[in-house]
């Protein structure tokens, strides 16, 4: 009886290897990640505007451009200029973050593919973004 | 002695249970492949927090 039992303790054992893996989920809770979202969420407060009169579109790329300056006044196309800039420094950082959390810098583009079909997904309608063929279009 | 023998005779199943286990877990640790889905659940969460999209649900 305790042979059989040691037959199958044994036989469970051989199967150790297989716990405790990892379940197929993103890291993305690290501080460096936190602190991007949370800069990103209130910048979002000043280019929400921008956004929904058209100036700001969303590429392809998981980024944000200038789509039509013509949409801002003069005097305050700098400062937009700056929002998307400081925006997109954010975003990729964002992507080259979450690479690095879970271990695989090289899924960074693909991280950043992803990213730019759920921005736009997510968008609301009436934003603008960009076509595979480079086109714009509005939600 | 004839009990003995039993440990022989799963030693090979159980070698081969374990370099099974061995290969499969290598696969899974390695994970050379890409997780869409679970990087576009992720997204989908930083994005709806960056946008505040559940709170304008609410808000709604």
């Amino acid at each position: 009886m305790n042979r059989v039992y040691n037959v199958l303790l044994f036989m469970a054992l051989a199967l150790a290897p297989l716990a405790g893996q990892a379940e197929a989920n993103l890291e993305v809770n690290t501080p460096a990640i936190a602190s991007l979202k949370q800069s990103m969420q209130s910048r979002h407060a000043q280019l929400v505007e921008h956004y929904n009169n058209g100036a700001v579109g969303l590429t392809r790329d998981g980024m944000v451009t200038m789509r039509d300056a013509n949409a801002v006044p003069l005097a305050q196309r700098q400062a937009v200029n700056a929002l998307i800039s400081a925006e997109n420094q954010d975003r990729a950082a964002l992507y080259r973050e979450i690479a690095r959390a879970n271990n695989h810098p090289e899924w960074e583009p693909k991280i950043r593919a992803t990213f730019g079909q759920r921005w736009i997904n997510l968008a609301r309608s009436g934003w603008w973004y960009q076509t595979d063929g480079n086109a714009w279009k509005q939600k | 002695m004839k009990n003995n023998n039993l440990l022989y005779d799963i030693l090979p199943i159980t070698t081969g249970l374990f370099a099974a286990g061995m290969l499969l877990s290598a696969c899974v640790t390695i994970n050379i492949y890409f997780p869409a889905a679970a990087a576009e659940k992720a997204a989908d969460k930083i994005i709806e927090e960056v946008w505040q999209l559940e709170q304008e649900k609410k808000d709604e």
